[in-house]
């Protein structure tokens, strides 16, 4: 179990975008009637993205959105861990460090973090950048990886992770996906299956 | 080597277009509204004709857990949900399919729906998966616009509405009823069965939980015939799988192959073999890291499929192979895992809320060498107590790696405290 609590420091108060209103208008309705509190999770998720963390009034927002009680919101914001529960940077690095990551060298990315941002949870001095290490995000055929934001960055070293982290912190475009040029999860250098042609059209 | 024809997921690296017309040149929705016409009982049968095994873990018989969806449930609603929760360590197979192959999954809800009389389907896939997520919903969109999805979907008579969701980083959310709690907004904590989900599941309305891969299986299944199906692998243990490899090969991967292939074949075959040659291999891991590691002597020979692994008390699991070579610190990979089970435990069963602590505790004393030799027999002692003891298997899976370490590597662990003792020695 990983202990989590509500940041000292809240605002004032939260409101949905009217973009973010009527999409979460849209989630709701994937739910039958009376099963609202369903998207919770994805109303949650969307409330952090607009604030780039989960306040308390969020969760109370989202709670009287969903006409649920506020503890019950708050055992959901509480439990998953993908909620930030105060501000990170503008960069939110989570490293992998189970070990299918660690076996591939996750040590090195995590002195690569201390290195370019500083210590773990800490947002950097200039507020680009921060990590932290999380559990398996499941691309482990692809390891080391972090996630950034939304996105992965697969077959690091600690070079390519600081050379990331610096592009990022300086606003230089960055590639997505496997840092060594390889597509998907497929073998480095060659494929050993699916090497028939088969129809379904190229990229 | 399993042949590339007989490869279910052509697009299993993206080198093709994921988009609906790619997946239709590959196959997918092909005559699905005839099969769908062949009837439930037929889908049913052929289902557990093809003697697929659940692709999730526990490698239950999909088309047996198709048939317990009650045939009368008083006008309650029935649900197919798709787990698409994958967060088991090693495992990284149903992210390939959603994001490149993800016609297959959809097609597959569809039957699937169909055969247990679901009118609606929710995919729940782990909140880290933001891309993937983005391409199945781009997926499911393609196919509502295609009317394969909807009322009358795919001309087969039955309205269908298949939805996706997520979660936000919870690996016991893969457990099938923390699953269903957390589709209905509560935390991801496991409930007890009976009643299992098949009478009782989400919304109190019957449910079949099934994992992505068993799921997209079934359209290419019943289109070439359960007897192609069970003609691949070995009895029991039939078909395809998507392999995982991570870890010391020189080429990690995902492949689909043969059940039944042997280890070896696996990692010499698609990976390279192993980093420094087969003579360097110390331990894999051959199913995520619930299940007990196996050392090389075992390695050298074993097959890939649910029976011959559980036979060297091992299992294959998600078929996600962690290799180690013999520069691995065993007991520092085993209590990493130790550490992800202590932060992944929902904390409703004491057993496993206290147990994964404790083990975690110990095997850090372990890898210091800092433990006492009976600190072994002890902790062994307390993962049985933690096993079978706790309403989900997250207790059993917490308690199995540390038996294969025990098991196999006793001496390893034994030494590692003598080093430690003759250091301080030493120092003295």
């Amino acid at each position: 179990m990983s202990v989590r609590r509500l940041s000292a420091k809240q605002p004032a108060s939260f409101a949905f975008s009217p973009e973010n209103a009527e999409w979460a208008k849209g989630q709701i309705a994937k739910y039958p009637e009376g099963r609202q509190a369903s998207a919770i999770i994805p109303l949650f998720w969307q409330a952090q993205k607009q604030e780039g963390w989960l306040s308390e009034p969020a969760i109370r927002f989202v709670a009287d959105m969903l006409k649920m009680d506020y503890i019950r919101a708050l055992e959901v914001a509480t439990f998953y861990t993908m909620f930030n529960l105060s501000p990170v940077g503008e960069h939110f690095v989570q490293l992998c460090g189970t070990t299918p990551c660690w076996l591939r060298g996750s040590d090195d990315i995590k002195a690569a973090c201390n290195k370019h941002i500083g210590p773990e949870g800490q947002v950097s001095a200039d507020g680009k950048l921060s990590w932290i290490e999380v559990e398996c995000l499941g691309a482990c055929a692809n390891a080391p990886m972090v996630q950034i934001n939304d996105d992965y960055y697969e077959d690091l070293d600690g070079a390519s992770m600081g050379q990331l982290l610096e592009d990022l912190r300086n606003g230089k475009p960055v590639k997505i996906g496997s840092q060594t040029g390889r597509t998907g999860s497929e073998p480095i250098d060659g494929l050993t299956s699916l090497t028939t042609p088969i129809s379904g059209g190229g990229k | 080597m399993l042949k590339d024809e007989d490869r279910i997921f052509t697009n299993l690296y993206g080198r093709g277009t994921p988009g609906l017309k790619g997946a239709q040149m590959r196959g997918d929705w092909d005559g699905t509204a005839a099969l769908i016409e062949k009837g439930r009982d037929w889908i049913i049968d052929e289902m557990k004709k093809s003697g697929l095994r659940g692709r999730g873990g526990a490698g239950f018989p999909t088309g047996l857990k198709w048939s317990f969806m009650p045939k009368d449930s008083g006008g309650r609603p029935h649900y197919l949900v798709v787990n698409a929760d994958e967060s088991e360590p090693g495992t990284c197979k149903d992210r390939e399919i959603m994001r490149y192959d993800p016609q297959k999954l959809i097609e597959g809800c569809l039957i699937a729906s169909f055969a247990m009389q679901a009118h609606v389907c929710y995919i729940y896939v782990r909140g880290e998966f933001i891309a993937e997520r983005v391409a199945l919903q781009k997926a499911v969109d393609e196919a509502y616009a295609a009317g394969l999805l909807g009322k009358n979907a795919a001309g087969s008579g039955w309205d269908f509405d298949l939805y996706v969701h997520h979660g936000a980083g919870a690996y016991i959310c893969g457990e099938e009823t923390a699953l269903l709690e957390s589709l209905e907004g509560k935390k991801g904590m496991p409930r007890l069965k009976p009643p299992f989900p098949a009478n009782m599941g989400l919304y109190g309305a019957p449910t079949t939980v099934n994992n992505v891969e068993s799921i997209a299986v079934a359209p290419t299944i019943l289109r070439r015939g359960a007897t192609w199906f069970a003609g691949l692998g070995r009895p029991n243990n039939t078909g395809t799988k998507i392999f995982s490899i991570s870890g010391h090969v020189n080429k990690p991967c995902n492949v689909e192959e043969e059940m039944g292939i042997s280890l070896r074949e696996l990692i010499d075959k698609h990976c390279g073999g192993v980093r420094g040659g087969w003579d360097n291999l110390l331990a894999v891991i051959p199913g995520g890291s619930s299940v007990p590691m196996l050392p090389k002597s075992i390695c050298d020979d074993v097959l890939m499929d649910f029976d011959s692994l559980k036979a060297v008390q091992s299992g294959l699991g998600t078929a996600a192979v962690i290799v180690m070579d013999k520069s691995t610190d065993l007991i520092k990979a085993i209590a990493r895992l130790a550490a992800f089970y202590k932060h992944e435990s929902c904390g409703q069963c004491t057993p496993c809320r206290e147990g994964t602590g404790w083990m975690w505790r110990v095997m850090e004393r372990l890898v210091s060498g800092e433990a006492a030799v009976e600190e072994i027999d002890m902790l062994l002692d307390v993962t049985k107590r933690v096993e079978g003891h706790t309403i989900c298997a997250l207790g059993d899976a917490a308690a199995w790696p540390i038996q294969g370490l025990i098991r196999h590597f006793r001496p390893v662990l034994e030494e590692r405290i003598s080093a430690h003792r003759r250091h301080l020695a030493a120092a003295e």
